[in-house]
């Protein structure tokens, strides 16, 4: 299923310099998730991890207009909402190697990434479980009465999660400051939303009152410029918003699922024509805002850091013993 | 004779007679698939059970073989899923729902606790709620804290429902069996390590009751008593007594609730002493209730307070340096076995 009663935006309005730091927010985190795939197939890498790639518009077009105290929740495919949100490559990699330097401290790994300092109430491996988190958030944002934004990133696979629904109702009924973003990628798993998801997606907010869109996720322009309209709108006190942002993963659901067998070879090539990385420089190319040689200086500088963090959570210590009984209770 | 999970070569004793081997994920599919054929009341509902024949591949097969009518890949709905099965089941179907992970198991707990689990007493007998709901339990897979829990004993603790935790291929396929045709809520949890366990499972139809403990392993000085997969940490430990002159006796409840007190009773009084092994979170978990059972049944012939071992209280660490310190290794039920017996 995918709709749209999207905004369209050209960005003319925004200079060079903005879309290229866009741009390699995106590269850093492509990059980021290749790394972690080699580290998997190398066996270095603990568990598995569930990759980004195909949908790195979505988490750097949102975050660019959030804040450093705005908050964020994620999930399970996370690595990317972290990093867009600015979290350090290195101590991403060391919590995926089960490091002690890692975000938390080797306990959460590839799925559970928080971060308070960049506003990241962490990633989460329940399908849809941070619906309510984030609500909270916004609720505790309108009762702090200051003027942050909560914005919940979810899979199309959580529309299937009741807890939205009432997370949702709830955010309207007390105008709390939350963007639900869903991250239609057409699959949850190895199933097809057609299959899962009955009727309208935005229906589904707009059955609510909420302000409910839905976009092109592979452009970052158009992300960029509804992220501006609605968490502008959550922050003066508009109330929640709900954008379904169509995109795709471009691999697996996660590093192990190789062949791919729940869909066809046609669509992945259909679906790779609209590389988000590759629309960004396509119209940064054509609009004479940058050329190929921006592009792979961008890629290489950000392969650079991406090694170097590799490297430091390869050495870096596995936790003591002791730190298992540590943290249950605060 | 087989190759047990630790590489170990396990007696026959562990199983039962029969001569051909297959896995644990196979004998759950031929359970399900052969009660599927003898009763069309039975229908599977869950998360990629379909299409993908579930995430372990578990179910590949069954939809070619019965249609998608029967075999459901539900959206991810767990508390409705787990409500439709229950209201299936009032109205006369056998419906198995599937959680993919125990600990989405979170999210059916109305359904189940307050609704399956209660329905045939409140309706004062009238209604009957002949479900199942399969599921798995266990850590070691580097999932960290929310896919790895052992929830058994949540569902233990309430009347109405029942609960297994199969540790042999043998005993999962009848056990599945027995769970399908009873008239109660069922709940069956699956150690997602133990997929690939082979054993021996005869080719003929058998179904074995809920509420019978098997004894793996006959033994004189302390009887273990072990769940799921712990059966195999515990067989591990048992043949390392065995090499310090100690004779362990090994008892596989099967099922929590009903639970076969009698048996395990009797081991305990025969043998003196008693520790109960199970991967759930220690505190108020399986292994407090057993081991109050035997304390209670077995007092007056025991030689040593009854120990217990469960699952470190802390959630399941994603590090691998961290997450195997918190699961009851062999070495360490080896050495309070041996500092019992001492
Ligand atoms: C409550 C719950 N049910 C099932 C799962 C298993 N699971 C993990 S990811 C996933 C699919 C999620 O699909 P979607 O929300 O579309 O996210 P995507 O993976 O496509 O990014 C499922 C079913 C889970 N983690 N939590
Ligand atoms: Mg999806």
């Amino acid at each position: 299923m995918t709709e749209t009663n999207g905004t369209k935006q050209n960005g003319a309005e925004l200079d060079a310099e903005h879309w290229l730091q866009a741009y390699e927010q995106m590269v850093r985190i492509r990059s980021f998730e290749e790394a972690a795939n080699e580290l998997y197939t190398s066996a270095r890498m603990p568990g598995i991890a569930h990759l980004y790639i195909g949908e790195e518009a979505i988490a750097v077009g949102m975050c660019e207009v959030l804040r450093q105290d705005d908050y964020i929740t994620s999930t399970h495919r996370g690595h990317g909402h972290c990093l867009a949100k600015g979290a350090a490559l290195d101590r991403m990699f060391a919590e995926l190697l089960g490091k002690e330097a890692g975000y938390c401290r080797g306990k959460g790994g590839s799925m559970h990434i928080a971060d308070q300092e960049t506003g990241n109430l962490g990633a989460n491996g329940i399908v849809g479980g941070s619906a309510g988190i984030a609500t909270g958030a916004g609720m505790s944002i309108k009762l702090r009465g200051t003027d942050q934004v909560a914005v919940c990133f979810f899979g199309d696979g959580a529309l299937g999660q009741g807890l939205l629904y009432e997370s949702m109702n709830m955010a309207q009924l007390w105008k709390l400051p939350v963007i639900y973003v869903c991250e239609n990628n057409q699959y949850g798993e190895y199933t097809h939303n057609s299959k899962t998801a009955a009727g309208s997606m935005i229906g589904r907010a707009t059955g609510f009152g909420v302000h409910a869109q839905g976009i092109d996720g592979q452009d970052i322009r158009t992300v960029y410029s509804t992220a501006r309209l609605v968490v502008d709108r959550a922050r003066n006190g508009g109330g929640p918003a709900f954008l379904v942002c169509n995109t795709y993963r471009f691999r697996g659901h996660h590093v192990g699922d190789i062949d791919r067998p729940y869909r066809t070879r046609e669509e992945e090539e259909e679906w790779a024509k609209r590389d988000p990385l590759k629309l960004l420089e396509d119209w940064l190319t054509k609009t004479r805002q940058a050329d190929a040689s921006v592009f792979e200086r961008i890629q290489q500088d950000v392969q650079t850091a991406v090694d170097e963090a590799v490297n430091f959570a390869l050495e870096a210590p596995f936790p003591e013993e002791s730190e298992v009984e540590r943290h249950v209770y605060a | 004779m087989s190759t047990l999970k630790n590489g170990i070569v396990c007696s026959p004793a562990i199983h039962a007679p029969g001569e051909r081997e297959i896995t644990f994920s196979q004998a759950i599919r031929e359970a399900v698939a052969e009660e599927m054929a003898r009763d069309e009341r039975v229908f599977v509902i869950g998360e990629d059970v379909a299409e993908a024949g579930s995430v372990f591949k578990v179910l590949v097969g069954l939809l070619d073989e019965f249609g998608a009518d029967r075999v459901i890949d539900s959206p991810i709905s767990e508390a409705g899923i787990a409500g439709i099965g229950v209201g299936a089941a009032i109205t006369g179907m056998r419906p198995i729902v599937d959680i993919m992970f125990g600990d989405f198991t979170t999210l059916v707990m109305d359904q189940m606790i307050n609704q399956a689990a209660k329905t045939h007493y409140m309706s004062g007998g009238k209604l009957t709620v002949p479900m199942v709901l399969r599921t798995t339990l266990g850590a070691s897979r580097r999932s960290a804290a929310q896919h790895s829990q052992s929830l058994h004993a949540l569902f233990s603790h309430i009347p109405g429902l029942k609960v297994a935790v199969p540790a042999t291929p043998y005993d999962a396929k009848g056990l599945m069996k027995s769970a399908i045709r009873d008239d109660n809520p069922v709940v069956i949890f699956e150690d997602k390590m133990l997929y690939q366990q082979k054993g021996p499972v005869p080719e003929g139809e058998y179904v074995l009751p809920l509420g019978q403990a098997d004894v793996k392993r006959a033994g004189e000085d302390i009887t273990i008593v072990a769940t799921s997969s712990m059966v195999y940490t515990a067989l591990e430990a048992v043949d390392k007594l065995a090499e310090a002159g100690i004779s362990a006796e090994l008892v596989d409840p099967r099922t929590t609730t009903p639970l076969d007190t009698e048996t395990l009773i009797e081991s305990a009084r025969k043998t003196s002493r008693a520790l109960v092994v199970d991967e759930g979170y220690q505190q108020y978990g399986v292994t407090g209730e057993l081991a109050a059972v035997i304390a209670d049944g077995a007092f007056y012939y025991l030689d040593a307070p009854v120990k217990r071992i469960g699952a470190m209280n802390v959630p399941v660490p994603f590090s691998p340096a961290m997450e195997d310190l918190t699961i009851p290794s062999a070495d360490y039920v080896f050495e309070t076995a041996k500092a019992m017996c001492g």
